[in-house]
């Protein structure tokens, strides 16, 4: 267990970590997330060891890193951000004296080190220069490092950045199966990446927490702005009409699809707390709706509230900039899911102004 | 700490910079030998390790230059100091790997006295222990450079800042002699350096009222002292500065056939000082 208390890193005058406190329990995969400068590689070197805090503690299994440092850090495995390799040698070596370092018993050694470099798939290439390395396999180095003797604590800091899609989906399937029976902590700016991997999330901004649940926890709690979209074949004046009158759809708008006759309706859904139960029907309600003046509904799609606007959202980025940066975003890693009515409407309307 | 001490040691001859340390040592023990103990037939191959004192001046910045500075750059020390290693013990396993490569040179010089010898009369006694000082001022000097090392992320400055520091040393029995002797001049320099010491004091701990009360208590003693004792401040100045000068303690096993106990132990405790610096440097840095 990974006690944090009240951790404060000040850099002169700039608080990068700012009174941090949480519980890190056993045996499950941990994510800190959180934009650029958050605050994270910090926390992460203070709980290892690498650099000093300006106040508070941290207990790994009730050693304090910062008084009892040697026991604590036989706890660890700590992948930094840069995997802190000797580019003079071979991974072999290296794996060697990272396992001397670690005091791993001189008979063991050797199984050990082979055993990690299975797992990071390292075997072929045990023989090179880590200097004549690319940068995927130095991460995976890196990372059979800091599993190396299987420690109950492995930390990673953003162990995929860098990789090509196929090494970070190796990365992940290594995480999962290390989390099995060790505690993980990885930090990631990525979401996906926190959400496929870990079993709890912690949002850290400006240095503290402003989050920590588990993903289906942290999308639940956001629900309420959830939202849907439609195809319907027929004219748009009458989608409207029809939608308007369904008193749970809010913000409707209607835009040419761009397939002759089909519109695009979407609309967030509005319910009030005690009207929660009925969430559900509101699909029934707009089939039937739609049906009584026969127009055809192509598809039907819910909005689920993606874990990206959870993160903006508390990230203080906000729903009002997240139309703003809607552009961006749908190029960035968005799931093919439209964020909300409003950024459609929006974008929609600048293409429409394109065609006239 | 072996750990740190063996790949250290691999590094430098993995590198080229342990191979060339070594053949440039000897063979500038060479040129210095021929010249001064072959042809000239000096019976006294410590006249030989005089002129290496200038020579190792230009080697052990080379040597030690990468030490901390390196990792630092490169981030390898994130692997160390999140090791079950303490401090101290990293610092003397690279301290120790150092001290090996220059090891390595200094045994092989000696061979240059049975040399001496077997062409004539030789003093092995007054030459060995030569060789013993020699060594452990080699010692002092990688000890300095691993201290500047620990300072800086550039390789370049800590090679450069060694260099300067050891020819400061150097010259300083030379320096020391334009220091003023007379009483008044004595306690005038003490006073200067009394208050350079309580402005690094102030500014380490960054605490002001300290800094006063220390700058009172000092200049308040050396007044009193001076009023009362005038004569003490004679030469007083010169001859606590000449303390500094580290070679002179070699000069007394080279030139003076003298074997210095005393010196020897001044040398050590130089290191040791350096080594406790090292370690309070690295520490600093992880804990500002």
């Amino acid at each position: 267990m990974i006690e944090v208390r009240n951790l404060v890193k000040d850099y002169g005058g700039h608080l990068a970590v700012d009174h941090l406190s949480f519980t890190i329990n056993d045996g499950q995969i941990y994510g800190f997330l959180g934009p650029n400068g958050a605050g994270k590689s910090t926390t992460m070197n203070i709980m290892t060891g690498y650099i000093g805090a300006t106040e508070g503690d941290v207990l790994i299994n009730g050693h304090n890193i910062l008084e009892d440092g040697e026991e604590a850090k036989k706890c660890i495995g700590y992948l930094p951000e840069l995997p802190p390799l000797y580019v003079d040698m071979t991974v072999e070596e290296q794996l060697q004296f990272a396992a001397e370092l670690k005091k791993i018993p001189k008979k063991d050694r050797n199984e050990a080190v082979n055993e990690v470099m299975e797992l990071a798939k390292l075997v072929d290439v045990k023989g090179r220069l880590i200097r004549n390395l690319s940068k995927g396999y130095r991460q995976r180095v890196g990372l059979a490092q800091a599993v190396l003797g299987f420690p109950p604590v492995i930390i990673l800091d953003e162990p995929t950045v860098g990789l090509d899609p196929k090494q970070i989906i190796e990365i992940r399937d290594t995480i999962r199966r290390l989390g099995q029976n060790h505690t993980v902590i990885l930090s990631s700016h990525i979401l996906s990446e926190v959400s496929a991997v870990c079993d709890h999330i912690m949002i850290i901004d400006k240095g503290r927490l402003i989050a920590s649940d588990t993903p289906e926890n942290l999308e639940r709690q956001m629900a309420g702005t959830a939202g849907m979209e439609l195809l319907v074949k027929g004219p748009k004046e009458q989608i409207l009409e029809i939608l308007e009158a369904i008193p749970q759809a809010a913000d409707v708008s209607v835009q040419e699809s761009g397939e002759e006759g089909i519109n695009r309706a979407s609309f967030r859904i509005s319910t009030e707390p005690e009207e929660k139960e009925e969430e559900e029907d509101i699909r029934e309600t707009i089939f039937f709706a739609f049906a009584d003046q026969r127009l055809p509904i192509l598809s039907m799609q819910t909005t689920k509230v993606s874990l990206e606007e959870v993160f903006l959202e508390l990230t203080g980025e906000g729903t009002a900039e997240v139309i703003e940066t809607g552009e961006s975003l749908e190029t960035d890693d968005f799931k093919g899911e439209p964020a909300e009515v409003n950024f459609i409407e929006e974008e929609e309307d600048g293409e429409g102004d394109e065609e006239s | 700490m072996t750990a740190i001490y063996r790949r250290e040691l691999k590094a430098y001859f993995q590198s080229m910079t342990g191979y060339v340390f070594i053949a440039f040592m000897v063979l500038f023990i060479g040129i210095y030998f021929m010249a001064y103990n072959m042809m000239s037939g000096y019976p006294y191959f410590s006249y030989t390790l005089s002129g290496m004192v200038t020579i190792i001046m230009i080697g052990i910045p080379v040597l030690t230059m990468r030490s901390f500075a390196d990792d630092r750059k490169t981030k390898t020390d994130q692997l160390l100091l999140t090791s079950p290693v303490s401090v101290a013990q990293m610092v003397l396993g690279k301290y120790f790997s150092m001290i090996t490569v220059y090891a390595i040179p200094v045994l092989l010089s000696g061979i240059c006295p049975l040399i001496i010898k077997l062409n004539g009369n030789a003093n092995l006694k007054a030459d060995y222990a030569s060789l013993l000082a020699f060594f452990l001022l080699g010692c002092v000097y990688i000890a300095i450079g691993m201290f500047i090392s620990s300072l800086t992320e550039s390789q370049i400055i800590a090679a450069v800042g060694t260099f300067g520091i050891i020819l400061l040393l150097l010259l300083w029995p030379s320096l020391v002699g334009f220091l003023p002797t007379s009483a008044i001049g004595s306690a005038a320099g003490f006073l200067i350096l009394w208050s350079g010491l309580v402005f690094a004091v102030s500014r380490i701990t960054s605490h002001g009222p300290l800094a006063v009360v220390l700058e009172a208590a000092g200049v308040l003693s050396i007044a009193v002292l001076y009023l009362v004792k005038k004569d003490l401040f004679e030469r007083a100045l010169t001859n606590v500065l000449e303390k500094i000068a580290v070679t002179d303690v070699f000069q007394n096993f080279a030139s003076h056939y003298i074997f210095d106990a005393g010196g020897l132990v001044y040398y050590i405790s130089i290191i040791f000082l350096l080594v406790f610096l090292t370690v309070q440097s690295i520490e600093k840095r992880r804990w500002s």
